[in-house]
C-alpha cells in the first residue's frame, strides 16, 4: 500500500530525514518509535503533504502511485489521512461543516454524488457515539475550546467518518486520560480490515497494549535503524533507546 | 455651468403640484446644495471617498417603472412579504404587494402618501435628516418626490416584512433617483423592514436615499440593508434613526454590490433603555468602493449600543469603516461596544478603518477595536489535508469569518443570500442550504 524509498527530506538546509526506507501492506498495522526529534512527526508530515520540506532524494508510491505528484487534498481523497500530534483550532468553521464537506470532497473525487442529508446525519452521529463525543460537539467550531483529550478523539472522529486506507496517526495517545485512551484505541481498532492500513507514531507502550502492531520500527537520526514485531516495543520500553543506537552504529 | 448647477436643472423638469411646505423644501435643498457642492476629498468625512464619478455625471430622471419580468423574479428576495417596488425611484404598482395589511399599519409610496393626506406625513419627513447633513441629503430633499412611507400605529406588529425593492435598470442614458423613506414606529410597534438595492447587471444609475427611522417608547425595528446593485452602480445612502425610551433598533446593513457606495447611519438614543444594534457586513470585489460611516449618539442616560462590522476585501477593492460612539455630558450608565473585523483576500485591497470613542461621562461600559488580518494559512491546511480543495477551504474560513455577523441576521433568505456571495468561489457541488439544513437537524435532534 505504502512504499516509502531511500527518502531524504530537509528543512531550511537541515537534513531531518536520510534514506529511510518503510513498506506497508494493506491490513497491517505499523508503529514507529524513536527519540524526540528523530524524524517521525516528519515523516508522516511529508507522507500527507505538508508544506516547508524539501524532498531532497527518494519516492514514496501510495498505492503504486507517486504522491509527490498529487496535491494533498488529492492524497487525502485518496485515503491518505493523518492525524495530528496537534491538531489546529479553527474558529467558526463548524465541525459538522469540516466532516460534510471533506466527505462529498472524497466521494466527487470517486464520482460518487453527494451524501443525502439524513444519511450523513446518521453517520456522524454514530460515529461520535462510538468516540463518546456528545452530539453538541458536531455544532462546535473545530477544536475550538477543545480539552486535549477533545481535540484527539475529534481527529479519531474524522477519521471514522472519512475511512482513510492509511491512517497515520502522530501521538494520538498523547494528553489521553486511561478511559479516553481506550475510546481512541477502538475507534482506531475499528479502522483496521484486511484492506487498510495503520501507521502510528507513538513513544509509549501503552499505546500498542491497546492497538497491537504488526510491525514496530525505531527511527533515529532521520532513519529506520531497526524493525521487528511487537516484542521490540516491549523491549524499548524496558531497556531504552540506548542499545539500539549502539547496534545500529556497529 | 457647476456640477450642482447641471443636476439642479433637472429640478425644472419635475411636476410641480407640491404641496407648498414641500416646495419650500425643495427649495431650501436646492439651495443648500448648491451652497455646499459635492463634497472633496478635502472634507474630514469624505477623505477617503471620492465622488468624483457622481459629480462628472450625467444622470436623467426616469420616467416609467417598467421591468422585465423574468429577471424581477430572479433578483427578488423569495419572502412573505409586503412588497413595495420602485425601479429607478418610480413607483412600480404592478411589481408590489401591498393587500391585506393589518389594522394600524400603513405601507404607501411617498408620492400617493403626499397626495392623500400630506399633513400627516409633514410632521415627520425631514424631521431627522436635515438639510444641513451633508450635500447629498440636501440634493435628496430638493428632488424626492417618491419613496415609501411606514407608519405604525401604538402597538401594532406587523406579521410579515416590510419589503421595499428599488431596482435599478441598465438605461441607455444613465440616471438618478432620490428615494425618501419615512418609518414611523408607534409606541410597542413592531416590524421588519428590508431595503434591498437590486437590479440589472450593467446599470450604472445614482441612486441618492434617504431613510429616516423615529421609534416611539418601547417599539422595535429591524431595519435590513441589502446592497446588491450592480458593480457600476453608484449609491450613496443615509439613516437617521431617532429613539426613544426603551426602544430598540436592529440595523443589519449588508453591502455585497455598487461600484462606489457610501452609507451613513446615524443614531440618537435619547431616552432611557433605548438600544440599538448595528451589524455590518461588507463584501467587496473588483474595484468597488465601500465606505460606511456610522454614530451613535448616546443622548441619554442608561441606553446601550453594540456594534460590529465586518468586511471582506478582495482584488482591488477599497473599504472604509468609520465608526464613532459619542457620549453626551453626564449621560450615565452606558455600555457601548464597537468591533471592526476586516479580512483582505488580496495583497492589493485596501481597508481603512477608524473607531472612535468620544465620551463626556464616567460611568461607562465600552469597548472598541479594529484589526485586519488574513485567512490563517494553517487552518486552510488542516482544510486540505482532509480532502477539501483549497477554494472550498478558503470559502469555509470566510463564511466563518463573517458568521458572527451572520449569525444574528434572523431573516434566513438573506443570510443564506449573502452567505453565498461570500462564498461565491465555492465549487458547484458545495451546496450551503443543505449544510445549514444539516446543521439545524442536529441542533433539532
Ligand atoms: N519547520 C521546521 N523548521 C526547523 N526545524 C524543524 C522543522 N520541522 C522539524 N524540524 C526539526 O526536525 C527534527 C525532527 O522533527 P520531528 O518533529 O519530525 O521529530 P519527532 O521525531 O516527531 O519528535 P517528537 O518525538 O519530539 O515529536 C527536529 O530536530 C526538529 O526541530
Ligand atoms: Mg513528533
Amino acid at each position: 500500500m505504502l512504499e516509502v524509498k531511500d527518502l531524504h527530506v530537509t528543512v531550511e538546509d537541515k537534513a531531518i530525514l536520510n534514506g529511510l526506507n518503510l513498506t506497508i501492506n494493506a491490513g497491517e498495522v505499523h508503529a514507529i518509535m524513536g527519540p524526540n526529534g528523530a524524524g517521525k512527526s516528519t515523516l508522516s508530515a511529508v507522507i500527507a503533504g505538508k508544506d516547508g520540506y524539501e524532498v531532497t532524494q527518494g519516492t514514496i508510491l501510495f498505492e503504486g502511485q507517486d504522491i509527490f505528484e498529487m496535491e494533498i487534498e488529492e492524497r487525502a481523497r485518496a485515503g491518505l489521512l493523518l492525524g495530528f500530534q496537534y491538531p489546529i483550532e479553527i474558529p467558526g468553521v463548524k465541525n459538522i461543516y469540516l466532516l460534510k464537506a471533506a466527505l462529498n470532497a472524497q466521494r466527487a473525487a470517486r464520482g460518487e454524488g453527494e451524501i443525502p442529508a439524513p444519511e450523513f446525519m446518521k453517520l456522524v452521529r454514530e460515529k461520535s457515539a462510538e468516540m463518546k463525543m456528545d452530539p453538541s460537539f458536531l455544532q462546535r467550531a473545530v477544536n475550538e475550546g477543545f480539552s486535549g483529550g477533545e481535540k484527539k478523539r475529534n481527529e479519531i472522529l474524522q477519521m471514522l467518518v472519512l475511512q482513510p486506507k492509511l491512517a497515520m496517526l502522530d501521538e494520538i495517545d498523547s494528553g489521553l486520560d486511561i478511559d479516553a485512551m481506550k475510546v481512541v484505541a477502538s475507534g482506531v481498532n475499528s479502522l483496521r480490515s484486511a484492506d487498510r492500513a495503520i501507521l502510528l507514531v507513538t513513544h509509549y507502550q501503552r499505546l500498542l497494549n491497546h492497538i497491537e502492531p504488526d510491525r514496530v520500527h525505531v527511527l533515529v537520526d532521520g532513519r529506520i535503524v531497526k524493525s521487528g514485531d511487537k516484542e521490540l516495543a516491549l523491549e524499548l520500553e524496558a531497556r531504552g533507546y540506548d542499545w539500539v543506537l549502539e547496534e545500529s552504529a556497529a | 455651468m457647476s456640477a450642482p448647477e447641471r443636476f439642479l436643472e433637472r429640478l425644472t423638469l419635475r411636476r410641480t403640484d407640491d404641496p407648498s411646505w414641500v416646495a419650500a423644501r425643495r427649495q431650501a435643498g436646492a439651495a443648500r446644495f448648491e451652497a455646499m457642492g459635492f463634497p472633496t476629498r478635502r472634507d474630514e468625512a469624505w477623505k477617503y471617498t471620492d465622488v468624483r464619478r457622481i459629480a462628472e455625471g450625467d444622470f436623467a430622471l426616469a420616467t416609467d417603472a417598467g421591468f422585465d419580468a423574468a429577471r424581477f423574479e430572479a433578483q427578488r428576495l423569495d419572502i412573505d412579504a409586503y412588497r413595495l417596488v420602485l425601479v429607478d425611484g418610480v413607483f412600480s404598482e404592478a411589481l408590489s404587494e401591498l393587500e391585506g395589511l393589518p389594522d394600524g399599519v400603513q405601507v404607501e409610496p411617498l408620492s400617493r402618501a403626499l397626495s392623500a393626506n400630506h399633513e400627516a406625513v409633514g410632521g415627520a419627513l425631514g424631521r431627522l435628516a436635515g438639510v444641513d447633513f451633508s450635500p447629498f441629503t440636501a440634493l435628496n430633499t430638493a428632488f424626492a418626490d417618491e419613496g415609501v412611507v411606514v407608519r405604525l400605529a401604538p402597538g401594532a406588529v406587523v406579521d410579515k416584512p416590510i419589503y421595499v425593492l428599488l431596482l435599478s435598470r441598465a438605461n441607455g442614458q444613465a440616471v438618478m433617483s432620490h428615494p425618501r423613506v419615512l418609518i414611523e414606529a408607534g409606541a410597542r410597534s413592531e416590524a421588519t423592514v428590508i431595503e434591498h438595492y437590486s437590479g440589472e447587471a450593467e446599470a450604472a444609475n445614482f441612486t441618492n436615499v434617504v431613510t429616516e427611522v423615529l421609534l416611539d417608547r418601547g417599539a422595535i425595528v429591524d431595519h435590513y440593508k441589502l446592497q446588491e446593485a450592480a458593480l457600476t452602480d453608484l449609491h450613496v445612502a443615509s439613516i437617521h434613526v431617532d429613539q426613544s425610551r426603551d426602544s430598540r433598533f436592529n440595523s443589519y446593513n449588508l453591502n455585497l454590490g455598487g461600484a462606489l457606495v457610501r452609507t451613513d447611519l446615524v443614531t440618537d438614543l435619547n431616552g432611557e433603555g433605548a438600544e440599538a444594534a448595528y451589524n455590518g457586513l461588507f463584501f467587496v470585489q473588483g474595484r468597488q468602493h465601500v465606505d460606511n460611516h456610522t454614530l451613535v449618539n448616546h443622548n441619554s442616560p442608561r441606553t446601550f449600543s453594540n456594534e460590529n462590522y465586518k468586511g471582506v476585501l478582495d482584488d482591488r477593492s477599497h473599504g472604509v469603516f468609520n465608526g464613532k460612539v459619542f457620549v453626551k455630558k453626564d449621560a450615565q450608565q452606558i455600555e457601548a461596544y464597537q468591533n471592526n473585523a476586516n479580512l483582505l483576500l488580496s495583497d492589493r485591497a485596501e481597508i481603512d478603518t477608524k473607531p472612535e470613542l468620544v465620551i463626556y461621562a464616567d460611568d461607562v461600559k465600552c469597548s472598541h477595536g479594529a484589526t485586519t488580518g488574513q485567512l490563517d494559512e494553517d487552518a486552510v491546511y488542516a482544510l486540505r489535508s482532509r480532502g477539501i480543495d483549497e477554494p472550498m477551504a478558503r470559502a469555509l474560513l470566510t463564511l466563518a469569518f463573517v458568521g458572527e455577523v451572520m449569525d444574528k441576521v434572523r431573516l434566513n433568505v438573506i443570510a443564506e443570500r449573502v452567505e453565498r456571495a461570500v462564498a461565491g468561489r465555492l465549487p458547484e457541488r458545495f451546496n450551503l442550504a443543505d449544510l445549514v439544513e444539516t446543521a439545524e437537524a442536529v441542533q433539532e435532534a
